[in-house]
């Protein structure tokens, strides 16, 4: 029981001191990223100025994924290890995949209008990215969705992990089928081909996208840490806890 | 300006880049703003709680 509460104590204690710093590196890295993507990083030959939409595409892709692994990594340990911060890590992490996948959806689609056409194409790299987004949501909706929080965690836990098999199918789909989508042209044998002058900007931007997540997962994180232990002091005290914050309290605890 | 006025054309694709950042910048912004936001409002509760006696 102590190492349990002592766990989350520690997190708090920790998550206080490397926030600042976090937040600092997030804003400056971002600022540093979008300086290189919009003015210093070259016009392609091909798609001109219209390529610096990959700057705040790619890195939405990348981190669409990676967050979904954080995500099923986490409802893993929940589910065998029963650790606490383990599914608190899990449902912080969801909506941020959400949005790092709307935002990759968004951008793909301004960017394939001038260059493919078209806003969408039901092929198997785009189909497969809005699975991921529908996992997502439906994490969350799971999650939510039970009167008994431990019941929806594990719910949910168990939609995360089986939702892993769609990754495998995003990153290879462009090599499977025949997409409207280009082929993977940083993360492959042989190295990049894409040139250091566009290949520098997108891994700045990329970098700043993951102190973001890191950031924010902190965040909220610390936020249902909060929440759990007023609910704890609302349980121990409820006159008086009711008493003394009424409407915001309710409202917040649900 | 000019110099401005021909940067701010994106080549022509001045329809498409913009909405692209704005987009990035209004969901990725919100996420955070949102998160902010509630983090404030769980230790606004806590601490009221917890100057409530105990």
């Amino acid at each position: 029981m102590l190492s349990r509460l002592a766990n989350p104590a520690r997190f708090m204690r920790l998550s206080r001191a490397v926030l600042p710093v976090l937040a600092g590196a997030t804003v400056a890295m971002l600022a540093l990223g979008l300086y290189l993507a919009l003015f210093v990083a070259p016009p392609d030959y091909q798609q001109g100025e219209s390529v610096r939409i990959m700057f705040v595409h790619v890195p939405a892709a990348w981190m669409a994924l990676l967050v979904y692994l954080v995500v099923a990594a986490a409802s893993f340990v929940a589910l065998v290890w029963r650790h606490p911060l383990a599914e608190i890590a899990a449902q912080a992490a969801a909506p941020l995949g959400a949005a790092f996948t709307l935002v990759c959806l968004a951008t793909g689609s301004l960017w394939g209008r001038p260059m493919w056409g078209t806003w969408w194409a039901w092929d198997a790299r785009m189909t497969s990215v809005l699975v991921l987004f529908f996992l997502y949501l439906g994490y969350i909706a799971l999650v939510n969705a039970f009167d008994d929080a431990g019941r929806g965690s594990r719910a949910g836990s168990v939609l995360a992990l089986v939702g892993v098999v769609n990754l495998p199918i995003i990153k290879f789909s462009v090599d499977w089928w025949n997409t409207l989508h280009q082929s993977e042209s940083v993360f492959r044998a042989g190295g990049p081909t894409i040139d250091p002058s566009m290949l520098w900007p997108l891994l700045v931007m990329a970098l700043g996208y993951l102190l973001l997540f890191a950031a924010l997962l902190l965040v909220r994180m610390r936020t249902a840490l909060n929440e759990a232990r007023a609910r704890a002091l609302m349980m121990s005290a409820p006159r008086r806890a009711r008493e003394a914050a009424p409407a915001q309290a309710t409202a917040v605890l649900r | 300006m000019r110099g401005f006025l021909d940067w701010a054309a994106m080549g022509g694709y001045a329809a498409f880049v913009w909405p692209a950042y704005a987009v990035a910048l209004i969901v990725l912004g919100g996420a955070a703003a949102q998160s902010w936001h509630r983090y404030r409002a769980s230790r606004r509760v806590l601490d009221r709680l917890q100057s409530s006696g105990r």
